[in-house]
């Protein structure tokens, strides 16, 4: 599947990366090879476990991927993927 | 020119003193939380440990004095196995933040974590290595989250005379012990008492909760513990440790700093009590002993003696290599320097966000 993938610029602040598209069927898969050129970012995104962070939200076509835990979520082909600080807290 | 670091909620700030009086000289990652700072005794390299919040344990390098920072690998957790012993284990398989960090200046640094956990690095932070015989230890399930929601490493004591050979204090987990580099782990610690544990369990050494424990480097067999409840001393290396007389004003604490050369001194910072975790009565002051723990001299010269309810969390009182000058910063963002030993303080004119460590370089 080619998808588009984005981050946001609370991400972008910490490690430089672009907007990509690239080919992949699932969401970690879209993590995964998005971060490859910039591999310090998939520490920002992902925990030690591989999980999406608590207060890391990813968008698929504008929904919110619920539960995060689903990171073997398909994409279909032409999904705009986008990767955010959830505004958490006050 | 000596530089003093202040890790703070909101960045790491340096200060020094150009013209005679400390001052901020430079505040490295403005916004951002840093947990740890610790200079590699081998390499000189600055190593600076974040928590971010929403983004997790950053470790950053610099080998320029913070003109600039690599971002460096992080200690983490293998996966977390889903059959077995430690399936369900409530304590995350995720590195909160770096609590403490330590060096043998021959290279190898050791980073404890919050939840507890020890790593050690051999390539200048490149890599880290998970202690894993003290992590999938059977006792670590008994282990408890004290003041947080999970036990932590904050004191790591490497002999001087042995690296291979290291302590590690945990809140509440005790002190256990490496004789061969990490490869075998044992609780060790007799004469402590946890009152705050049902009777029976009151002695044991993995329910014990050392607030914060140090040692004299010329001296290595004198330890000092600020525990949970009172002070204790040991002259054999933590194996055997003897209550101190009660200090005044009290014996609760967070921090207690060792003297490098003279075993028998050491500074610790009284603090209300458990249940009420600020200066006693709103007044701060600093203890002294000089005689092995049998008496303390209490000092309250420059420091705020009506409605300051700062805390000195462990890693918040820390003495310059010159033995006589201590710096100290509080939760409410009060710092503080001391020339003379701990007998006159001087405010610094700051108002820092929470401190989480205070490192000389």
């Amino acid at each position: 599947m080619s998808i588009s993938i984005t981050f946001s610029a609370h991400l972008q602040r910490h490690v430089a990366i672009p907007a990509q598209r690239i080919d992949a069927a699932t969401v970690i898969e879209a993590i995964d090879r998005a971060c490859a050129a910039s591999p310090t970012m998939r520490n920002y995104v992902l925990d030690d476990q591989g999980h999406i962070r608590k207060h890391v939200a990813v968008f698929i076509d504008g929904a919110l991927l619920l539960p995060r835990s689903d990171v073997m979520r398909p994409l279909h082909d032409g999904a705009n993927v986008h990767i955010i600080q959830a505004l958490t807290g006050g | 020119m000596q530089t003093l670091m202040f890790c703070t909620r909101k960045g790491l700030f340096e200060f020094a003193r150009p013209a005679g009086a400390w001052k901020i000289i430079k505040h490295h990652f403005p916004g951002e939380a840093v947990s740890q700072f610790h200079v590699d005794s081998f390499s000189g390299a600055w190593f600076a440990a974040q928590n971010l919040g929403h983004f997790g344990l950053k470790l950053k390098k610099s080998f320029d004095h913070g003109a600039t920072w690599a971002e460096m690998p992080c200690p983490a957790f293998p996966e977390k196995p889903k059959t077995g012993d430690w399936a369900d284990d409530p304590t995350p398989w995720n590195v909160g933040h770096i609590w403490t960090m330590a060096d043998d200046g021959r290279g190898t640094l050791w980073a404890g974590t919050m939840p507890a956990a020890l790593f050690r690095s051999t390539d200048g932070g490149a890599s880290w290595q998970l202690m894993e015989a003290l992590w999938l230890n059977e006792k670590r399930k008994s282990w408890m989250g004290g003041g947080n929601d999970h036990p932590g490493i904050h004191s790591i004591l490497i002999d001087p005379r042995d690296a291979n050979v290291v302590a590690v204090a945990i809140s509440c987990g005790g002190l256990w012990g490496t004789r061969d580099g990490g490869a075998t782990w044992a609780n060790f610690g007799n004469g402590m008492n946890a009152v705050y544990m049902p009777p029976e369990l009151a002695g044991d050494p993995n329910t014990q909760d050392p607030h914060r424990v140090d040692f004299c480097k010329s001296a290595p067999q004198a330890w000092w513990m600020q525990h949970h409840f009172n002070l204790y001393r040991s002259v054999d290396a933590g194996q055997n440790w003897k209550e101190l007389p009660a200090a005044q004003p009290t014996s609760f604490g967070f921090p207690i700093v060792a003297d490098p050369t003279n075993p028998l001194r050491a500074w610790a910072v009284p603090t209300q009590a458990d249940t009420h975790r600020y200066a006693i009565d709103g007044a701060m002051c600093v203890n002294r002993t000089d005689d092995g723990g049998t008496t303390w001299q209490t000092f309250r010269d420059g420091l705020p003696q009506a409605h300051a309810y700062h805390l000195i969390y462990r890693h918040n009182l820390a003495l310059a290599s010159d033995g006589k000058t201590l710096a100290m910063g509080s939760t409410t963002g009060g710092a503080w320097v001391s020339e003379d030993a701990g007998a006159t303080w001087i405010t610094l004119p700051v108002a820092l966000p929470l401190v989480s460590a205070v490192v000389w370089v």
